[in-house]
């Protein structure tokens, strides 16, 4: 009893002494990177504030004027919004719109471009990291980008901020869609390949019906976030309500009670996909009615 | 259980099976219909079939041209008779009066200038002479105020658009335009053009072997410090306000995430059920997080450049106030489904609350927060190329300038492989710190 006692205590002593040790090493490091991560922060604001046309320090007591121009505007002219909603539906209509096919022609291609990047489904194995290099290249560029030079070649109008988005989805979903192909069964497509099913049979009956929910779910949630890209598409000029807003605004005084109706007609837009995205999301995902 | 029971009802069974593949077929047919309903809809509404008469080939030509490759004009001013050689055209790229390009000799009244394949174009006092190997010699004046063109066969083929006012030759060599006021030849090479030095610098047309090893070229500097100074203020293209501009994209995706996850974090300890003990409280968090992400950042860019005045402070605020929404549902998401015991087990050693947090439930949900902000960094570089766009700041700015101008598309095109490198390199930095770092917890 006495000699294990005896030899167990300095071991003990010692484990004790390397974890205060190890725990004061972990503080130290912990600390370190916090410093330099507030230091990062510190500075980072400080470089953007001088670089500002104006600085933090004048501007936050103003930050309440403009709402306040706005909504005094509207409240004076409250009368007006009903008409303005209407005047403005049909820029919202393209708006979503444009949401709506890009996600549509996104997620088409999307899901052509994650089976044939995904492991034990691909067409051609060998392409793999070819379809998955275009997915990221797809994905990397922003919307922004392929809108301005599509509305120096086709013109202002819905299609350029279309087929930019609809390029962007695709690259996106894609990647999610080949994670979730990933873990699909593969059962149903041996399957299918033993009757003789060529590829397309064997991923249209064996691979989508299993993931055909998750895909959804996710369409629904970049369809939430298409809806926010084609409003700020439309600011830069391709048309739908985003074009209205920025032609209200540099209008400026005089015509905020318009600017006012787009922000709450955007602003209820996009709180009605969200929820209506979400409650199907959660449908899919947690199956039935709940 | 009931499997008895169904089986007696047999042909029940098998009406209810039929009737429900029927409906299946029904869906499985109604939903494709539906969406080609739509595209239908859509293809009218935004007038896809009048999209061929909008497309211009004109400014694509241009825009696929001038991607890989630049044009010099040499420029005959009709006025004062005055020879001019100019890398597109712009003022920083025009030589020193007397000083041309070797395939361009200048004479008193008699400009020499060589194009590919045996191309010869020759200014003659106003007179242009521009010898076509395979056609003939073709040759353009000025008679009073009308312009004169003669061929070898007196008729104006294709290539070639003839008025009284204005000649235009274009063959594959080069293009050579008559007006009243001047006469103008253009010569295109591949490339970008002055991109390392401009002409004003006294490193271009040398080497890099020459400039690191050779004689000192400029006296007053060193060759390698004086190549980087030119290089690094190349007026055309200006790398060091582009590098700026990367910079402070990055800064303004950094400073609003993680500015928005500090902000969001004790915030949604206030939205979570089982942290927030009242549910007015709870409520109107929630509220808040809702509408700051509803409102977008697009609005949120507008209200606050109107404060703040446009740049990359305005940008930082608009994404740290969308992202606060995003990440306050986010985090008080994954609070609601922390493990109560380990903060039982925190409590009984007496901890407060703010210690309960800290050891109880911050280390349970690190990982799902880190791989929430890293994802949101790397998506947030791409907002704030697009935010920058609109209020005015780093690389989005530079990009949208340069596509207004519809001149410089070498230039957009720079830009545009800069920003796909930029978010790759995010993309890739925070995939790579966010395995360090939950694998490190």
């Amino acid at each position: 009893m006495a000699d294990i006692a005896d030899r167990g205590a300095p071991a003990s002593a010692n484990i004790h002494e390397t974890y205060l040790a190890m725990v004061r090493r972990k503080r130290a490091y912990s600390f370190a990177l916090l410093i330099v991560f507030v230091a990062l922060m510190v500075a980072g604001f400080s470089v953007a504030n001088d670089r500002n046309a104006g600085g933090f320090i004048q501007g936050f007591p103003q930050i309440l004027d403009f709402p306040a121009d706005v909504v005094g505007e509207a409240w004076q002219n409250v009368s007006e919004l009903p008409g303005h909603f209407v005047d403005f539906f049909p820029a919202l209509v393209e708006t979503i719109n444009i949401a709506a096919v890009s996600t549509l022609i996104g997620a088409s291609v999307a899901i052509a471009l994650a089976l044939l990047s995904t492991r034990g489904l691909a067409l051609w194995p060998r392409a793999i990291p070819v379809f998955r290099r275009l997915m990221d290249i797809m994905r990397a560029i922003p919307d922004i980008v392929i809108a301005l030079v599509l509305i120096f070649l086709m013109g202002v109008g819905p299609v350029p901020a279309m087929l930019a988005i609809a390029i962007h989805t695709a690259g996106a979903l894609g990647k999610l869609f080949s994670e979730v192909a990933e873990n699909a069964d593969l059962k149903p497509v041996e399957g299918l390949r033993s009757t003789g099913a060529r590829w397309l049979q064997q991923m249209h009956l064996g691979v989508l019906p299993q993931v055909a929910p998750n895909f959804l779910s996710y369409a629904l949630l970049r369809f939430e976030i298409n809806v926010r890209a084609s409003a700020i598409l439309g600011f830069v000029g391709a048309g739908g309500i985003g074009y209205e807003l920025k032609n209200a605004i540099t209008w400026g005084q005089g015509q905020f009670a318009e600017s006012a109706a787009i922000f709450l007609m955007l602003f209820a837009t996009i709180v009605l996909f969200d929820q209506l995205s979400s409650m199907a999301r959660h449908r899919l995902v947690h199956g039935g009615k709940a | 259980m009931t499997h008895s029971a169904d089986v007696a009802t047999g042909p029940d069974l098998r009406a209810l099976a039929v009737a429900r593949i029927a409906r299946q077929r029904l869906v499985a047919l109604a939903i494709p219909a539906a969406i080609l309903a739509y595209l239908v809809y859509i293809f009218f509404a935004f007038d896809i079939a009048g999209l061929a008469n909008r497309l211009r080939v004109d400014n694509m030509v241009t825009l696929l041209s001038d991607t890989w490759s630049y044009k010099t004009h040499v420029t005959r001013d009709n006025r004062s008779g005055d020879v001019e050689v100019a890398i597109e055209g712009e003022r920083q790229g025009t030589y020193p009066a007397g000083e041309a390009p070797d395939w361009v000799s200048l004479g008193s009244d008699r400009t020499e200038i060589v194009l590919d394949d045996g191309h010869v174009v020759v200014f003659e006092g106003a007179d242009v002479r521009y010898d076509i190997p395979g056609y003939g010699l073709v040759t353009a004046g000025h008679d009073g105020r009308r312009i004169v063109l003669e061929t070898p066969d007196g008729s104006v083929p294709d290539f070639i658009s003839a008025s009284n006012a204005r000649v235009d030759i274009t063959t594959e060599a080069g293009r050579v335009s008559l007006t009243r006021t001047r006469n103008e030849v253009f010569r295109y090479f591949a490339g970008w053009e002055l991109f390392f030095f401009t002409l004003s610098s006294p490193y271009h047309g040398h080497g890099p072997l020459e400039i690191l090893f050779g004689d000192r070229i400029d006296p007053d500097r060193s060759n390698i410090a004086g190549a980087w100074q030119d290089f690094w203020g190349n007026p055309m293209w200006r790398h060091a306000d582009v590098v700026w501009a990367l910079g402070e994209t990055i800064l303004m995706a950094f400073l609003g995430t993680m500015g928005a996850a500090l902000v969001a974090l004790p915030l949604a300890f206030a939205a979570a059920r089982n942290f927030a003990p009242l549910v007015a409280l709870r409520f109107a968090v929630r509220r808040v997080f809702d509408f700051a992400r509803g409102v977008d950042a697009l609005i949120w860019t507008i209200l606050l450049s109107r404060a703040f005045g446009p740049g990359p402070l305005t940008g930082t605020l608009a994404i740290l106030l969308t992202d606060t929404g995003t990440f306050g549902k986010l985090f008080s998401e994954s609070l609601e489904n922390v493990d109560g015991r380990q903060i039982e087990g925190v409590r009984s050693t007496g901890a407060n609350a703010l210690q309960r947090s800290r050891f109880g439930v911050i280390p349970q949900i690190t990982p799902v927060l880190i791989s929430q902000i890293l994802y949101y960094l790397e998506s947030n570089t791409r907002s704030a190329t697009i935010i920058g766009a609109i209020t005015g700041g780093g690389i989005g700015l530079l990009l949208t300038q340069a596509i207004i101008t519809q001149k410089d598309w070498e230039e957009v095109t720079y830009y545009i492989v800069l920003i796909v490198l930029m978010v790759m390199v995010m993309d890739t930095v925070s995939g790579w710190l966010r395995s360090r770092l939950i694998r490190g917890t």
